[in-house]
């Protein structure tokens, strides 16, 4: 009895996130097609093949992958029933998803560093506003991914925490996905406009 | 220390005093009567901590009933000021205010009177017409709650602390960005509505989820009732749109608050962007509203008609396509703003093929009553009055569908008076029809059916008194939110005429609170039993009152109507009971709201100490939430035997 009232749980929980993700892929949307419908608003200022350092997004391009790999390994640890193997695998995507937030902040610094902050004009308020809501996003995930890993440290791999670990991985996985868009549309595109 | 927080964000004009005092007054008479009674332990066990959708449905219901009478106080002001004050030297209502009355006014009627009494029927009906004991998330649904009180509290708060927003209900930039509107208004409505907002998202994952995975069994989806297939359709919409109003909402105060350029009229800012998106959220947010009207009605005229409801299927793809229609019309809305011809006839075209689906609906309710024994309550009286007047805005709806024509009178009275025919008689009607039908349900009950009529006929009397002439006004060439006209124009007498509507509808409010007052008074007399009106589907089979756990045994279910079914079919009522795990009480859902209500202050008040200290508070409360262990108390067989004994002696 218990065990199918689980089910039921687990069934409704995932559910209910998978609606969540897609209206969150909705918010995503929304500023996408703001950031493509002001980028071309710079005001004057440098185009974004100027500003971009392609070579650094790659490398937190390159992070964030590494950590969705790093996220699905947890997972395997977790249904093989290996404490010590998961919390490895969770604190290496911890430290991956922490390099690409910190590789964005200094991005984001270099950038108003060089006077092209989201007050310069409308075309990078889109952009701070679409690429700072992922990083965001980041930021909630690293947050989660830390009680995660306190929580299965003290109680072990309740149901309740393999959900909850189940869940964090589809949300880091969307979290992905979202970026490779931002890639796409944001950086490659940008950079190779100036060509 | 305070931010823009000082003295001078108190009201200095009379009105707003008065409003402040009066409103005041009653909120610490009432603080003052529960402190007196001794009444909060109870109120914070029994109502604040529960995650009973029947509960948090009641404390929706009573929120918007509250913020209903301070919206109909807005429109009594707009128009006393259109019909006497501003033909007369008496300034008693500035333009500036008249501005503030009525963004208030659209603002705290959609957000707060609509869609607190759509959440209200939904938390209440829909678990139980689906043989659920309770929704998929309960903690989840205590912050929606929550989170829209939160909302609330804050929009009200704009009248003694600083002002409102004067920008109309959809604030348009430029006019809502910080270059025209430099105070708080815009602020406070930005914020109380991105509260509220997340809170009415939250609940469309959440009734989407319960609706999909909690259905009793046997209950496919094309024997679901009419009403809760409303809901899904309905909340659906919630789910795609109200992530659009987040991030409009999250833009605009970006602007206003660290100067980005996203509506600006500078720096490359578009502000035309910001009128596509709020109504990519703002059209199918109607129909988020008057969906649940059209399911309430289905279920209520089949039970009066003593007949099953016409043409279910149709039903259901009607609502299914004016579901899918409703995101391909936003545009409408701005005809006039240099689309191109092209574009305008795609959106007037798509807008009038929503005439289509919504006039099957209207015949299928009619045919249902055709050879129907149909009993006139007040429910049928709502009914019909919504069928008349639904059509009539239906009709000028199609007529504003065509660019020609819109360009004519986009932004008069002709279009205030078409949509207020949409919610006044399609929204309105349809709660107060469906408050009427369930009030039993709710409170073991009947209101009463005479004052309950009289009601229904001033409301509609009054409505087509301060409607139809708004017609006639906005032809006359009469544009919306005017608060001065030249008396040689020849408009007074017709807004007197609208004015003298608005009172009969007011004399209608009043017949309502009396009604209820009367009623709760004769509560001994006017008690029924757990099915009055011989009802069809599911909320019918549950006891009344209605125990914490709904139901005793799931019920499984083999009809559309499947009360209806059982009862003709006599089936056994069971006797053998399981113990039932319902989900404890909590205050979560509490502290989630105030201390994201106190982060929306003290962003408006530019307090920005007490965003990151509440904000921190906020994140840690939201952490704990999830760490809960034991979440479900356990109802014993031995006590439901104990309710459900009591129940059969009343029933059978």
């Amino acid at each position: 009895m218990n065990k199918l009232k689980d089910t039921a749980l687990s069934y409704r929980t995932e559910l209910g996130f998978w609606m969540y993700l897609m209206t969150d892929c909705i918010l995503f949307g929304c500023l996408f097609a703001t950031y493509a419908v002001l980028r071309g608003s710079t005001a004057g200022g440098p185009s974004e093949a100027e500003l971009f350092d392609m070579p650094m997004v790659l490398a937190q391009t390159l992070a964030l992958l590494t950590s969705t790999l790093t996220a699905g390994l947890m997972l395997v640890a977790m249904h093989r029933k290996r404490s010590v193997e998961f919390k490895v695998w969770l604190g290496v995507t911890i430290a991956f998803g922490a390099a690409f937030f910190a590789m964005e902040l200094n991005e984001f610094a270099l950038l108003i560093a060089e006077g092209q902050s989201w007050q310069s004009s409308a075309a990078r308020s889109g952009f701070f506003a679409l690429v700072g809501t992922h990083g965001l996003h980041i930021l909630v995930g690293l947050l989660w991914a830390t009680v995660l890993a306190v929580v299965v440290h003290r109680r072990g791999f309740t149901q309740k925490n393999i959900r909850q670990a189940k869940l964090f991985a589809l949300f880091w996985h969307f979290l992905d996905v979202i970026w490779i868009f931002i890639f796409t549309f944001v950086y490659l595109v940008g950079a190779s406009n100036g060509i | 220390m305070f931010g823009r927080l000082s003295l001078d964000a108190f009201p200095t004009d009379i009105i707003t005093i008065g409003g402040v005092a009066s409103g005041g007054a009653v909120v610490l008479a009432i603080l003052a009567f529960i402190t007196y009674k001794k009444k909060w332990r109870y109120l914070w066990n029994e109502w604040f901590t529960s995650l009973d959708p029947k509960k948090i449905g009641t404390m929706y219901a009573i929120v918007a009933a509250i913020m209903l009478l301070r919206g109909v106080a807005d429109a009594v002001m707009i128009r006393a000021q259109q019909a006497v004050l501003s033909q007369t030297d008496l300034n008693l209502i500035d333009s500036d205010m008249f501005q503030q009355v009525f963004s208030a006014h659209g603002t705290i009627m959609i957000f707060f009177v609509a869609m607190g009494g759509m959440f209200a029927f939904i938390n209440w009906i829909v678990p139980l017409q689906i043989g659920a004991r309770d929704v998929a998330f309960p903690l989840l649904n205590s912050i929606s709650f929550w989170l829209f009180a939160g909302g609330m509290v804050l929009m009200n708060l704009s009248l003694a602390l600083g002002e409102f927003s004067g920008a109309g209900w959809l604030a348009y930039p430029p006019l809502s960005g910080l270059e025209y509107s430099p105070g708080t208004g815009v602020d406070y409505w930005i914020w109380s509505l991105q509260i509220a907002g997340v809170g009415s998202l939250l609940s469309g994952v959440n009734f989407l989820t319960t609706i999909f995975t909690m259905r009793a069994k046997g209950m496919t989806l094309m024997k679901m009732p009419v009403f809760t297939w409303s809901i899904v359709t309905s909340m659906l919409l919630v789910a795609f749109v109200f992530p659009i109003l987040t991030v409009t909402l999250t833009l605009l105060g970006l602007d206003r608050l660290i100067g980005t350029h996203f509506f600006t009229s500078d720096l490359g800012g578009n502000p035309m962007m910001y009128i596509n998106l709020i109504w990519a959220w703002g059209h199918p947010e109607v129909y988020i509203l008057v969906l649940p009207a059209f399911g309430i009605f289905s279920e209520l005229v089949p039970v009066f008609s003593r007949k099953k409801l016409f043409g279910y299927k149709s039903m259901v793809f009607a609502l299914s396509s004016i579901m899918l229609l409703s995101f391909m019309v936003w545009l409408h809305h701005f005809f006039t703003m240099g689309a191109g011809a092209n574009v305008n006839a795609f959106f007037g075209i798509t807008t009038m093929l929503i005439a289509v689906p919504t006039g099957v609906k209207v015949f299928n309710w009619i045919f249902t009553m055709w050879r129907g024994k149909v009993k006139f309550t007040s429910s049928m009286i709502w009914f019909m009055g919504f069928a008349i007047t639904f059509t009539i805005g239906g009709l000028t709806g199609v007529m504003l569908a065509v660019p020609g024509i819109d360009f004519q009178v986009h932004n008069s009275l002709f279009l205030v008076a078409h949509f207020h025919n949409m919610i006044i008689g399609g929204v309105v009607f349809g709660f107060f029809a469906g408050l009427t039908y369930w009030w039993p349900k709710f409170t073991g009950w009947k209101l009463h059916e005479g004052l309950g009529k009289i009601a229904a006929w001033l409301w509609i009397v009054g409505f087509l008194v301060a409607f139809l002439p708004l017609y006639a006004l906005g032809f006359m060439g009469a544009v919306r939110r005017l608060d001065d006209y030249d008396p040689s124009f020849g408009w007074q007498s017709l807004f007197i005429v609208a004015g003298i509507g608005v009172m009969i509808i007011g004399l209608g409010v009043v017949t309502q609170i009396t009604q209820i007052g009367y009623s709760w008074l004769k509560r001994k007399q006017l008690k029924v039993n757990s099915d009055p009106w011989d009802g069809r589907t599911l909320e019918w089979a549950t006891p009344t009152p209605v125990p914490d756990y709904s139901f005793a045994k799931l019920p499984i279910v083999s009809d559309r109507d499947a009360w209806w079914e059982m009862k003709h079919a006599k089936t056994k009522v069971p006797t053998k009971y399981e113990d039932i795990e319902i989900p404890k009480n909590t205050g979560y859902g509490v502290y989630i709201g105030l201390l994201s209500t106190i982060v929306a202050f003290s962003i408006i008040w530019h307090i920005w100490w007490l965003v990151i200290l509440s904000g921190v508070a906020l994140v840690v409360v939201a952490i704990s939430s999830t760490l809960r262990e034991k979440t479900e108390r356990v109802i014993t067989a031995a006590d439901i035997i104990a309710i459900e004994g009591k129940r059969q002696r009343s029933v059978l």
